[in-house]
C-alpha cells in the first residue's frame, strides 16, 4: 500500500537524476562540492602537517614533494594551512546562508501575510539594507563590532537577510491565491497549518537554487572581507587572509596567494554548477 | 499610470532611502566602542575640556535631536573630520574619488565591449562550441575571487613577463597631468601630455581588466539570452526572407532591440563595480576611495568610515534608481500598471 504512495515521488526522482546526468557541468558541481565537503570533514587525515605549527627554518619553500603546496613565512605547510582554512571557510559560509535563510524566511512570511504597513515597513527596512553594496555594509558594520571572523559572519548574515526575505516574501504571495490553498482553507484548515504546512514548504524552490549558489557566494565574500583585514585574523588560516598575506610576498614565493585562491575559486565554481543544475531541475518550465 | 508619476514615485523613494542610509550611520556612528570624547580629544583632555566637547557636541540632548543635527550636518557637507589624515572626511573622498571614478568607467567599458561581443556570438552560433567555451568562460567569471585574479595577473605581467607596472595610478618618476578633470587620461589627453597618457594607460590596463572581467559574464549572458528573444521574433525572419545578410540582420534589427535590458543593465553594473573597485584598489594599490576606506578601517577613524558609507550608499542608490527610470524611459514595451 505505501508502495503506491511513494511511486509518484520515486518518479520525480527518477526524472531529476535523469535532467542531473544530462548536464555534465552538473555533475562536475556536484563532485566539487561532494569533493569539498569530503576534504572539510576529514581535514584531520588528510592535511598532512599541523596548520599552526611553524617552523622558522623552513620558510617559504617552493612546492615539493613534502610540501605540497610550499610554506609560508614561518614555515608553516601551505596545504595543510589551505585544507583547515575550507574548513573554516565552508563553516562560515554555511552559517551565514543559514541565518540568512532563517531570519529572511520568517521575516518575508511575516510580512507576506500581516500585509498592510507591516508588510510596507519590513520591506522598506529589506530596500534600504539592499541599497548599500554589500562590501560597504559589511565594513560600516565589522568597524564597529570589531575584526575577527565572528563578527564577519554576523555582517554577512545582515547583509543577506533581505534578499530571502524578499524571495519568500512575493514567493508566499502568489502561493497564498493558488486554488489549492483555498480549497484547504475550505477543509477548515487553520492558517497557521495552512503557512507552515503548505505554503512555507511551496515557497522553498527558490529559496533551495539560491542557497546553493550563496554557499559559494558568502564563502568568497568572507574571504574578500579577511582580504581587506576585517575577517579572520593571523595566525588563523582563512583562505582571505592567506591571500593577503601571500601578496607581500607575491614576486619571490608565487605559490603562497596561488593556491588558497585557486582552492576558492573550484569551490565557489562548484556551488554556481550545483546551484545552475538545481535550476534546471526545479523550473517547472523545463520540465518533461 | 503616466510615466512622469512613476518618476515622482521613484525620487519619493530614492529620499526615503536616503534619509534611511543616514539613518543607518547616525545609528552605527553611535554603537562605536569605546568613549566618544576620548577618541575625538586623546585621553589626556581635562574634565573641563570634556565637558564643553560634550555640550558643544550636545551629546546631552535627546537621540532625536542629535540625530536633526547629525543630518543637518550632513546637509551643510560637514562629514566630519578624518583623525588619521587630520582633513576633512568629505574633501578627502573628493581627492580620491577620481581615481575610482577612471577605474569604474574603464572596466565599465571593457565589460561592456567585451561583454557584448561575446554575447551576441553566443547567441548567434548557439549550442555550437564557442557558445560553450563562451558559457565556461562566464562561470569562471562569477566564481573568481576578483583580489585573487588581480594577485595572478600582476605575478603573470608584472612578475614573469614584466610588461606592465605592478600598481599605483602612474610611474614615480612621471609628473601627474595637469589637474582639470583629476581623470590621468582625460588630463593628459586635453594638455597633450603624451608621457603621462601612455604611462596612466600602462597602469590602467590591469585593474580595469581585473575588475571587468568578473562582470563580463553578467552581461554576456544578458546580452545572450536577450539576442535569442529577439532572433526569434518574427520581423527578423521577414528580414531574411527579404535577403538580408547574417551580418546585416544583427546589426540593423537584431542589436539595437537586444541591446535595451543591456543598457539598463548598465546601470546597475556601475552598481555592483562599486563594490568590486574597493578589492581591487587594495590589489592594485589603485588610490581610490576604495583604498581610503580600508586604511580608515584599519585606523579606526570612524568619522572617515561613516562618511565613505554614505557617499557610497548614496551613489549607488541613485544610480539604481537612475536605472529603473531609464528602463521605463527607453523601453517601449513597458505599460506601467
Amino acid at each position: 500500500m505505501w508502495k503506491e504512495n511513494i511511486k509518484p515521488a520515486l518518479k520525480e526522482a527518477k526524472h531529476s537524476l535523469h535532467i542531473i546526468r544530462q548536464s555534465p557541468l552538473t555533475m562536475i558541481g556536484i563532485g566539487i562540492v561532494l569533493g569539498f565537503i569530503l576534504i572539510v570533514i576529514f581535514a584531520p587525515s588528510i592535511a598532512p602537517y599541523d596548520p599552526y605549527e611553524i617552523n622558522p627554518p623552513g620558510f617559504l619553500q617552493p612546492p615539493n614533494s613534502q610540501h605540497f603546496f610550499g610554506t609560508d613565512e614561518c614555515g608553516r605547510d601551505i596545504f595543510s594551512r589551505v585544507v583547515y582554512g575550507s574548513r573554516i571557510s565552508l563553516k562560515a559560509g554555511f552559517t551565514i546562508t543559514i541565518i540568512a535563510i532563517l531570519v529572511g524566511s520568517t521575516i518575508g512570511i511575516v510580512s507576506a501575510y500581516a500585509g498592510g504597513i507591516v508588510d510596507d515597513i519590513l520591506m522598506r527596512i529589506a530596500d534600504i539594507f539592499l541599497s548599500f553594496p554589500w562590501i560597504v555594509m559589511a565594513m560600516a558594520i565589522t568597524a564597529v563590532l570589531g575584526r575577527g571572523i565572528t563578527n564577519a559572519v554576523i555582517a554577512l548574515s545582515i547583509v543577506w537577510w533581505p534578499i530571502y526575505a524578499r524571495l519568500i516574501r512575493s514567493q508566499a504571495l502568489s502561493i497564498r491565491e493558488m486554488p489549492y490553498i483555498e480549497a484547504i482553507r475550505a477543509l477548515g484548515a487553520g492558517k497557521l497549518r495552512i503557512i507552515f504546512i503548505h505554503v512555507f514548504p511551496n515557497c522553498l524552490a527558490p529559496v533551495l537554487v539560491c542557497a546553493s549558489l550563496d554557499f559559494g557566494r558568502t564563502i568568497m565574500w568572507c574571504a574578500a572581507l579577511s582580504f581587506i583585514g576585517l575577517g579572520a585574523q593571523p595566525p588563523i588560516p582563512e583562505l582571505g587572509a592567506m591571500i593577503t598575506i601571500g601578496s607581500h610576498y607575491l614576486r619571490e614565493s608565487w605559490w603562497y596567494a596561488t593556491f588558497p585562491g585557486l582552492m576558492i575559486l573550484i569551490v565557489v565554481l562548484g556551488f554556481n554548477l550545483l546551484g545552475d543544475g538545481l535550476r534546471d531541475i526545479l523550473d517547472p518550465n523545463l520540465r518533461r | 499610470m503616466k510615466i512622469w508619476q512613476y518618476i515622482l514615485k521613484k525620487l519619493i523613494f530614492l529620499i526615503a532611502v536616503l534619509i534611511g542610509v543616514t539613518m543607518l550611520t547616525f545609528f552605527l556612528s553611535h554603537v562605536i566602542p569605546g568613549d566618544p570624547i576620548t577618541l575625538a580629544l586623546g585621553p589626556m583632555a581635562t574634565q573641563e575640556q570634556r565637558i564643553s566637547f560634550h555640550e558643544k557636541m550636545g551629546m546631552d540632548k535627546p537621540l532625536i535631536v542629535q540625530y536633526g543635527m547629525y543630518l543637518n550636518k550632513i546637509l551643510h557637507k560637514d562629514l566630519g573630520v578624518s583623525i588619521r589624515t587630520k582633513g576633512a572626511v568629505l574633501e578627502d573622498l573628493l581627492t580620491y574619488f577620481p581615481a575610482t571614478i577612471e577605474l569604474t568607467i574603464g572596466a565599465m567599458i571593457v565589460c561592456i565591449f567585451f561583454g557584448i561581443y561575446l554575447g551576441i556570438i553566443s547567441a548567434v552560433r548557439k549550442d555550437q562550441p564557442i557558445d560553450h567555451a563562451g558559457r565556461i568562460f562566464s562561470l569562471i567569471g562569477v566564481s573568481i575571487p576578483i583580489f585573487w585574479l588581480g594577485f595572478m595577473l600582476l605575478i603573470l605581467f608584472y612578475g614573469t613577463f614584466n610588461i606592465l607596472p605592478g600598481g599605483g595610478r602612474i610611474s614615480p618618476f612621471v609628473d601627474s597631468p595637469t589637474p582639470i578633470t583629476r581623470l590621468y587620461l582625460l588630463d593628459s589627453i586635453l594638455t597633450g601630455n603624451w608621457v603621462a597618457f601612455k604611462d596612466s594607460l600602462y597602469h590602467l590596463i590591469l585593474p580595469t581588466f581585473t575588475l571587468g572581467f568578473c562582470y563580463i559574464a553578467l552581461i554576456s549572458r544578458m546580452t545572450r539570452s536577450s539576442m535569442l528573444e529577439v532572433l526569434h521574433q518574427n520581423y527578423i525572419q521577414t528580414a531574411k526572407t527579404k535577403g538580408l545578410s547574417e551580418k546585416a540582420v544583427i546589426r540593423y534589427h537584431a542589436l539595437r532591440n537586444s541591446l535595451i535590458p543591456v543598457v539598463t543593465m548598465a546601470g546597475m553594473l556601475f552598481g555592483q563595480l562599486m563594490s568590486g573597485t574597493i578589492l581591487t584598489e587594495i590589489t592594485f594599490s589603485w588610490p581610490g576611495i576604495g583604498l581610503y576606506a580600508q586604511q580608515s578601517i584599519m585606523y579606526l577613524d570612524y568619522n572617515a568610515i561613516m562618511g565613505f558609507v554614505l557617499v557610497v550608499a548614496f551613489i549607488y542608490a541613485t544610480v539604481n534608481i537612475a536605472t529603473d527610470i531609464l528602463y521605463v524611459i527607453i523601453d517601449p514595451r513597458i505599460k506601467l500598471h
